[in-house]
């Protein structure tokens, strides 16, 4: 599977949750798939999603999921130990690691070498990380939400794009309608 | 009253809750303080642009958040400020100290302070500048400012206001 299916399969799980939607087609895809008020879409800032949905979990109740991806993980490193250090139980970082940098051409990254973020995130101390395969990420990341135990999850999938176009919606349109639906 | 515990006095007065450090030594006293204030979440960041997002996220879950860094963080930041805090028009209250100013021992750290208020002037961040103690007499008053308009702000504490670096 590549990311926009496993973002097709998991926006029924996903929608009546806070998200924090990592930069590029990752933030397009799902809103093409199913846009939400409760969705967060990051139009710029590289890496900082888990980041983004970690303060929003620390400051409120509701379930937080960050969708990030792998090369945006491996560019904001610092958030592991942060994330591992300040636990949040209503928090679950999902990181789509296909092994590539999609938005910009599918250049490989290290996560698809040698470098392991499931491991990382386990020395960064991260109590609860799970690998899954593609096919395995709604069970897994349906069972994350239900534990309401803070989890890390790392779904290896294929890399791999489908066209679709930018989002225009204004960053203050988004940002406003995902405040009220935090405070909903 | 020492002066670490009037600013944190001035953020809890304006409900700032969420609080995240990367650590200078000058800041080293208001950072304990923040640490010891019951109202206050403190977190420290790795690196500023994370402290950043967690801003920004504990921003739109609620609380108002502030960042304590160095200025040669600015150099760090530009693109988090541009494309999250300002494209999302969020505020965020930057307590900065102002490294290689007057007094300062290392020379590395002058190279920075010579792009800090350039840098922050292109970025369009309103910027005040503490160099002596009744400076932060209008720190209450900047606060409410930027929670009023949503917009980064800047405050940079230089080493006069800060009492020098001890004996060099």
């Amino acid at each position: 599977m590549i990311r926009s299916e496993i973002l097709r399969e998991i926006a029924p799980i996903i929608r009546d949750h806070l998200v924090v939607c990592n930069i590029g087609l990752p933030s397009q895809e799902l809103h093409m798939i199913d846009d939400q008020p409760s969705n967060f879409y990051m139009l710029g800032t590289m890496g900082l999603s888990s980041s983004i949905g970690l303060g929003l979990a620390l400051a409120q109740d509701k379930t937080v999921i960050s969708i990030d991806g792998d090369g945006s993980v491996l560019t904001n490193f610092g958030t592991l130990p942060t994330i591992a250090n300040n636990v949040a139980d209503n928090y679950i970082l999902l990181i789509i690691d296909n092994g590539s940098y999609g938005s910009t051409g599918d250049q490989p990254t290290y996560a698809g070498k040698k470098t392991s973020l499931t491991a990382v995130a386990k020395a960064c101390g991260c109590e609860n990380v799970i690998e899954c395969q593609d096919v395995d990420t709604p069970k897994v990341l349906q069972e994350a939400i239900d534990s309401r135990k803070m989890t890390i999850i790392v779904s290896k999938c294929d890399s791999g794009n489908i066209k679709l176009p930018v989002i225009t919606m204004d960053p203050v349109v988004i940002r406003d309608r995902f405040m009220k639906a935090v405070s909903a | 009253m020492s002066i670490h515990s009037r600013i944190v006095d001035d953020l809890v007065a304006n409900d700032v809750s969420f609080v995240t450090t990367v650590p200078c030594k000058q800041l080293a006293g208001v950072i304990d303080e923040v640490e010891a204030r019951k109202e206050i979440f403190h977190i420290p960041a790795n690196k500023e642009d994370e402290g950043m997002g967690l801003c920004a996220g504990a921003f739109m879950g609620g609380k108002r958040p502030c960042i304590i860094m160095q200025n040669t963080a600015i150099g760090v930041t530009i693109n988090t400020l541009a494309t999250l805090t300002q494209f999302y028009r969020m505020p965020l209250p930057m307590l900065i100290s102002y490294r290689g100013e007057l007094r300062e021992p290392v020379a590395c750290q002058v190279e920075m302070a010579v792009h800090t208020k350039a840098l922050l002037a292109q970025l369009h961040i309103p910027t005040y500048h503490f160099h002596r103690e009744k400076d932060s007499d209008e720190l209450d008053a900047i606060l409410k400012y930027t929670f009023m308009c949503n917009k980064p702000v800047a405050i940079l504490t230089d080493a006069s206001f800060w009492g020098g670096y001890g004996d060099q």
